[in-house]
Order: structure tokens, then sequence, then C-alpha cells
């Protein structure tokens, strides 16, 4: 119906998805697309779901994605990810950090992690991009960078050049860190590739 | 030049394009980053205020200067600060004075989810609702332009999906405001007596008549034609669902919400086959379109709870036979906030808990204590409110009844002085828990009056509670809350000695520099001395979790463990475990 592209981008407070869905709104708009961005903070921290939509396109209206209307889910976190599922169009793609976060009531032992997450993911796209980026980024040398590894694997399933991603990268994450962060984008961009 | 900018963002950059010299706020979500974003601009001189009320009233008296001053707040601020908000309508301004409030729909971090588009109306001023960044930046210097041409105060509205969604802004370069600086002695202007008073209400109402007529031929109020079976009448975010909902319909879009331009709302009812209006919360346009005689489609078809969204927009104007199928699995667990691990706060609601005590809470971070497992906290109404709650309680319920108020240190100063001075004047014998974390920590760090930083994070003076406490002539205590058994005990002995306390449960937030020099080594639990009881789960610490692993021969379930990581050694979990199975580990 529309030429706008919809990215749900959800994770876990602290993780870094409003770091990666501002290196995606900037290379968007940098080039040359509209671009809206909306989420929720003051609550979202303290270890609570985030969510984040980012809209680009000739023109965008809604800041927020219309429900089932993602083009791509990028998760942070497995359960987050598979919690947001209903929202992916049917033809939408996943990249997804396999990284378990027990929420609260699975922390105290009244609740537990669903099992199969990764499973149900890949029956809705089989070209699910999916790895550890925790276990990655501290191979890395620094667990910090793990959601902008993912960052560089979802720069493989759009269509924006390598060295503007890299521009803003370098842009946006803080100054002591950025050749780790380098890295671990191009990391993901690999991992993506191997995945695709 | 474009930039990406919050609302928020936008908003602070157009007071500064429109040459805003003077800016206030306390802090509240969706409001907060309007005021930590102007200190980027040396030129425009910001504050926290220690509430919203002081923020109008000094935006206001640097207005009567001739500056132009803007106050910023969270919808319910603007209820603290609707006292001087009347009676600025009525003395009017010199420099433009621009009052934002950023209402919540959906209440995602407030107490209600009332809708201040009531307010304009209310108090006689205009009030603009940008529905994007760009137009958040250009409504915002607009709007210290018409305050100066009107001579009155006026409102900028946001809501949470303006002020924190982002979006493309052209920048502009500052241009100064016009009026002359100057303190003028103006009383028939600025002395509120009655007799004063009075000949200003009937140029108040002038004023908004010749408003409604600017309404008319405001730019910012538009039709934008298309197809003419559906037209929809919206301003702000909802304007946005309703264009990606209905990309074709023909739209009168709002900039300006009060007063309404009614000519060009009949103009653009008679283009159209069928009239709707698109408005999150209250039906507040409709209402008042009704009144013009006009029978527009409005709440029947779109809810008046929570915010609104494109395919709430659809389905109203089609039917709900137009909604997608979607469906979320609600066998997973949530995933709600939490206090931090570290959290200060932890010990004084354990204690509490363990107490029985009725807590009369307030607005913070410390209001996550009312959630399982803590569940220690028990009223939450407004800033301020716990205090005088709890003294109402004692007074229904009589002694010995073990009531408590709970306040953060930045709460406190905002509006829970007054009420503690009352407990005291009326001889009352509440006690009252200052959770003094040294910053406003729900809101992201913010200093105030007792936290000894600015909003440039410079030194700013410090109050000192304890001093307040002792010049007020009420008992007062420090307590480290890290020390379970001593808060346990001054909080029995307080609760039941018969004369009001003030008690200070002092240390900082996790998630400040202060905290660094706190920070002990992490504790960990002996798998082997662990019996299963869960008492430590209890704490709700997110450092610690459950194992589930069955041992007959312990007979236990499984053991809780400690997250190495995110565990900060502040022990309130080893001073509960009855096993003394939880040790710092240097000593394991």
């Amino acid at each position: 119906m529309s030429a706008v592209t919809n990215v749900l981008m959800v994770g876990v407070g602290g993780q870094g998805i409003i770091l990666a869905s501002s290196i995606l709104a900037e290379v968007a708009a940098e080039s040359g697309l509209d671009v809206k961005k909306s989420e929720v903070h003051g609550m979202a921290q303290r270890g609570g779901a985030v969510s984040s939509h980012v809209r680009f396109g000739k023109k965008v209206y809604s800041p927020l994605i219309p429900a089932g209307e993602a083009d791509i889910l990028f998760g942070s976190e497995l359960l987050e990810t598979y919690r947001w599922l209903p929202y992916l169009k049917p033809e939408g793609r996943i990249i997804a950090n396999l990284q378990r976060i027990d929420p609260p009531a699975v922390f105290r032992g009244e609740a537990k992690y669903p099992e199969g997450l990764a499973d149900k993911l890949a029956q809705r796209d089989s070209g699910l991009i999916a790895f550890d980026a925790l276990k990655e980024a501290v191979a890395l040398g620094d667990a910090r960078v793990a959601t902008v590894m993912l960052a560089g694997a979802l720069s493989a399933r759009l269509e924006f050049e390598e060295a503007l991603w890299l521009k803003k990268v370098r842009e946006l994450v803080p100054k002591k860190a950025v050749e780790i962060n380098l890295k671990a984008f191009q990391r993901g961009r690999m991992l993506a590739g191997l995945a695709a | 030049m474009r930039k990406i900018l919050s609302g928020n963002e936008a908003i602070a950059r157009g007071a500064f394009e429109a040459g805003c010299e003077v800016a206030a706020a306390y802090p509240g979500t969706p409001s907060t980053e309007i005021l930590e974003s102007i200190t980027q601009y040396p030129e425009v001189k910001a504050e926290w205020s220690i509430n919203e009320k002081v923020a109008l009233e000094l935006a206001s008296g640097a207005s009567y200067a001739g500056a132009r001053s803007l106050a910023a707040m969270k919808h319910v601020g603007l209820n603290v600060a609707a006292d001087p908000l009347f009676t600025l309508s009525y003395t009017g301004v010199q420099g433009g004075l621009v009052v934002v409030t950023a209402d919540d729909p959906n209440l995602y971090s407030s107490q209600n989810e009332q809708d201040n588009r009531h307010y304009a109306r209310a108090a006689k001023l205009p009030m603009l609702e940008p529905s994007d960044s760009e137009e958040a930046r250009r409504f915002t210097a607009l709007a210290f332009g018409l305050s100066e041409q009107y001579d009155c105060p006026v409102l900028l509205r946001s809501t949470t999906r303006i002020s924190h969604g982002e979006g493309l802004v052209e920048l502009e370069d500052r241009k100064p405001g016009p009026v002359t600086k100057k303190a003028v002695k103006d009383p028939a202007k600025y002395v509120m007596l009655p007799g004063y008073a009075r000949p200003r209400h009937p140029l108040v109402e002038e004023r908004m008549k010749k408003l409604k007529e600017f309404a008319e031929n405001f730019p910012e109020n538009k039709i934008e034609p298309g197809d003419p079976q559906i037209g929809i009448i919206a301003s702000g975010v909802a304007y946005q669902y309703a264009r990606e909902a209905f990309p074709h319909a023909g739209f009168l879009k709002l900039g300006m919400v009060w007063p309404l331009p009614e000519k060009l709302i009949r103009k653009f009812a008679q283009s159209v086959e069928k009239l709707y209006v698109v408005e999150e919360l209250d039906p507040f346009l409709e209402e008042n379109i009704r009144a013009m005689g006009l029978n527009p489609v409005g709440k029947e078809a779109f809810p008046i709870t929570g915010e609104l969204s494109p395919e709430l927009v659809r389905t109203g104007v089609l039917g709900p036979s137009a909604a997608k199928k979607i469906e979320f699995d609600k066998t997973i667990p949530d995933r709600p906030p939490n206090l931090c691990a570290g959290c200060p706060h932890r010990g004084v609601f354990y204690a509490l808990k363990k107490l029985r005590a009725f807590v009369c809470g307030d607005i913070g971070c410390y209001t996550l204590a009312a959630q399982p497992p803590l569940k220690a906290l028990h009223t939450c109404l407004c800033m301020g409110a716990g205090i005088g709650q709890s003294f109402g309680m004692e007074k229904a319920l009589g002694p010995g009844e073990k009531v408590v108020a709970v306040i953060g240190d930045s709460t406190f100063f905002h509006s829970g002085i007054t009420p503690l001075i009352d407990i005291i004047y009326n001889q009352g014998k509440s006690t009252v828990i200052i959770l003094d974390n040294l910053t406003t920590a729900m809101t992201g760090r913010q200093g105030h009056p007792g936290s000894g930083v600015s909003i440039y994070g410079r030194p700013a003076a410090r109050i000192s509670l304890e001093k307040l406490g002792e010049a007020l002539g009420i008992r007062t205590v420090v307590i480290d809350p890290f020390e379970v058994a001593q808060v346990e005990k001054v909080l029995k002995e307080e609760m039941e000695d018969g004369v009001p306390s003030l008690v200070i449960a002092r240390a900082p937030c996790v998630l400040i520099p202060e905290f660094k020099k706190m920070k002990k080594p992490a504790f960990a639990v002996s798998e082997d001395q662990c019996t299963g009881c869960k008492i430590c789960l209890q704490l709700a610490c997110p450092a610690i979790s459950w194992v589930d692993k069955p041992d007959k021969e312990k007979k236990r379930k499984g053991y809780a463990q400690i997250d190495e990581l995110s565990c900060t050694g502040c022990g309130i979990c080893s001073q509960v475990c009855g096993d003394a199975a939880i040790l710092r580990e240097e000593k394991n």
C-alpha cells in the first residue's frame, strides 16, 4: 500500500535499543528519506520492556507502526522478540538476539522462561538472522556492543550504503568506544551474511 | 539544516530560535527533556524549579520584565501550576510567555490521563497543538508571538507520542524577542486586587473574541481537500494516525485547538459527506463542534480512554470488521519495571512490610514497591499527597494504627513540606519517611534543592533535610537504609512513640555518580547452606534468581543464586537470610 518501511525494535531497558534505533533513523534521514521514530521513556527504564518504532519512506505520517505491518522485527532479547511477533507482516523478516534475560516472575521462580522461541521465530521467517550477540560481543572484548552488532546484522537486510551506517555508528556511539563498535557492527554484517 | 529531533528537543529548539531567555520546569514524563535540551543554548537561563507552580511563577516574572519565557510541565504538573495560570490570563504578559503541557494518553508514566485541552477553555487562553517535531519547533516560536500580540500566556499541548517521537526538523537561527526589558510599574495590569481584576475580566473576554477571529485565518488551521466521502477534523498525533489510516480523505487539520475557528469548521463540514472528529481522550473538539449545531461522528466510534492508533481510527470509521486480527501470546511472562539491584529503597519497604504498616505512598521510583512481591506501598495519589493522607488516616483511625508516609527527596521538596508543617502545627503524631537518594530518580536523575546539583550539572546550593526538620521542631532521625535491623527498630519506635517524627533514609541512587563510592564486592549464595526458603526472592532484587533443582536430601526444591555482575554488594539479602547462606564473595 505504501512505500514506507517499518522496523520495530524491541528489547530490555539498558540494552541499547534506543541507540540502535537512532542509528537506523539517522541513516534513513541522511539517505534523503522522511523518518519518524517513536518510543516511550520513563517507566521503560528499570529493566522494563522497551520498544522503538522506526518508519522511513518518502512521507511518513503515523509515528507508530500500524499493527501487523512491521517489515522487520529487530529484537535484542529473545522473549521480547517473540512477544512482538504478531506485529510482523506475513512476509516480514526477523533479526533476533538469542540472549535470554529473565523477567522478574522468572528470576523469582514464579514462572518459566518459555522454551522453543527461536524455532517459533524461524517458522515465521525461514531466513531468520539469529545469533547470541552477547556471546559474540564478549568474544570481541566488550559486552556493551551487542546491540550495535545486531544493528550490523540489520544493515544486511536494508538497502542503505555500508559507509553511511559506519558514519552514523561513529557519530552516535561514545567517543571512547568507536573502534570496538565499528568492529561489532561489521561482525554483525558478517553473521547476517552467513545466515542469509 | 535538517536534523532529527524529538518533540521535546524541537520545543526547546523553537524556544531558542524565538529568543526565549528564561525557561523553568520540574521534571515529569513526558516533558522532562524540554528543559534538559534547552540547557545546550547558553542564551537561555534554565532551571529546575522546586515545582511547576514555582516554574510558572518564575517564567511569568521574567515575562513581566519583558523577556520571552517558557514553563514546561507534564499534564498533572499544570494542576499544580493552575493557580498562577488562571490569573495570568487576567494580567497578561510583557515578553511572550509559553506554557507547555505534555499530556500522557495511555498513562505510560502517570497517575491519570487527564486531557489538558480543558485548561485552555477554563483559563480562557489560546492553545496550540503540534502534530510532529517540525510543528513542535514552529508552533513554539509562533506561540511567543501570539502571546505578545494578544497579551496572554499561550498554552502549547504535547502528548507522549509527540514529545518522545522523533522526526526531521528544519533548523533556523535565533532571533531576539521584540519587547524591551524593563520592570514596568502598572498596578492596574499586574496587581490583581478585586478593584483592578474586575476590569481585566472584560478584556479577557474581548481577547478571546479576537483570538477566535484570528483562528479563522491562522495558517496552521487548514483544510486539506480530499475524497469528500470522509471528512476528518483532527489535531496533534491523532491527525497523523488518521492520515495514515485514510491518506486520501479530506482533512481539517487544527494547529490551534482553542479557541476554535467556527466559520472554517462549518465550511469544511459543508464540503464533506460524512464528518468525523478524531481526537485522543476527551471529546473536546467534538462537544464544541456539536455546540455549533453540527453533528460529527466522534466518541461513539473512537475510544475515550488510552491512546489512538492508525488501526483504531480505521476501525472507528469502517467498523470492527476492518480490524486486523492481531493476537499476542498472553501466556508469556510480562516484563514490568523493577527497583534496581542495590536500590536504597528496598530495605525500607522490606522493614515496613515486616512491621505490617499501612504505607501512604507518593510518586517516584519507590511507587514500584506497590507491586508484588514487596506490596509495601498502599496509596499513590499525586505529588506530596502521602503525608497529608497519613495524617488524615491517623485522625480517622485514632492512635495505635501503624500508618506511615513515605516520600522521595525530590517529591518532598516539590510538595511534601507544607503537609509536614500541617502535621506539626495540628499536633499530629505521624511518622514521615523521606527516601533520600539524592536525585530525582524516576525521570532520569535530575538535580533538586537537596541534591546540590543544578540543571547544568554544576554545584548548586544544597538544602539540608535534617536542618529543615530541626527548624520545624519535629524529631528528625537519619538512618542508613541498608542496615535492615536498624531500619526496622527505628521505624517501629517512631510509629509507636506518639510524637511526630521525620525519618530520613539516605543513600545514593545506584544510577548517580555518588553511588560509585558505595559499591562493595558482590555477595554470593552458598549453594550448600541455602535451604530454598525463598525469603531473599521476596526482596524483588533483579540480581537474585531462583534455580529449580529439587534435592531430597536437603529437603529443598532449589536454591537462590546471585548474579555477580549486577549485585552491588548492598547486603540487604544477606541480612534477611535466616540461614547465613549469603556472604560476600571475598569471604567464600
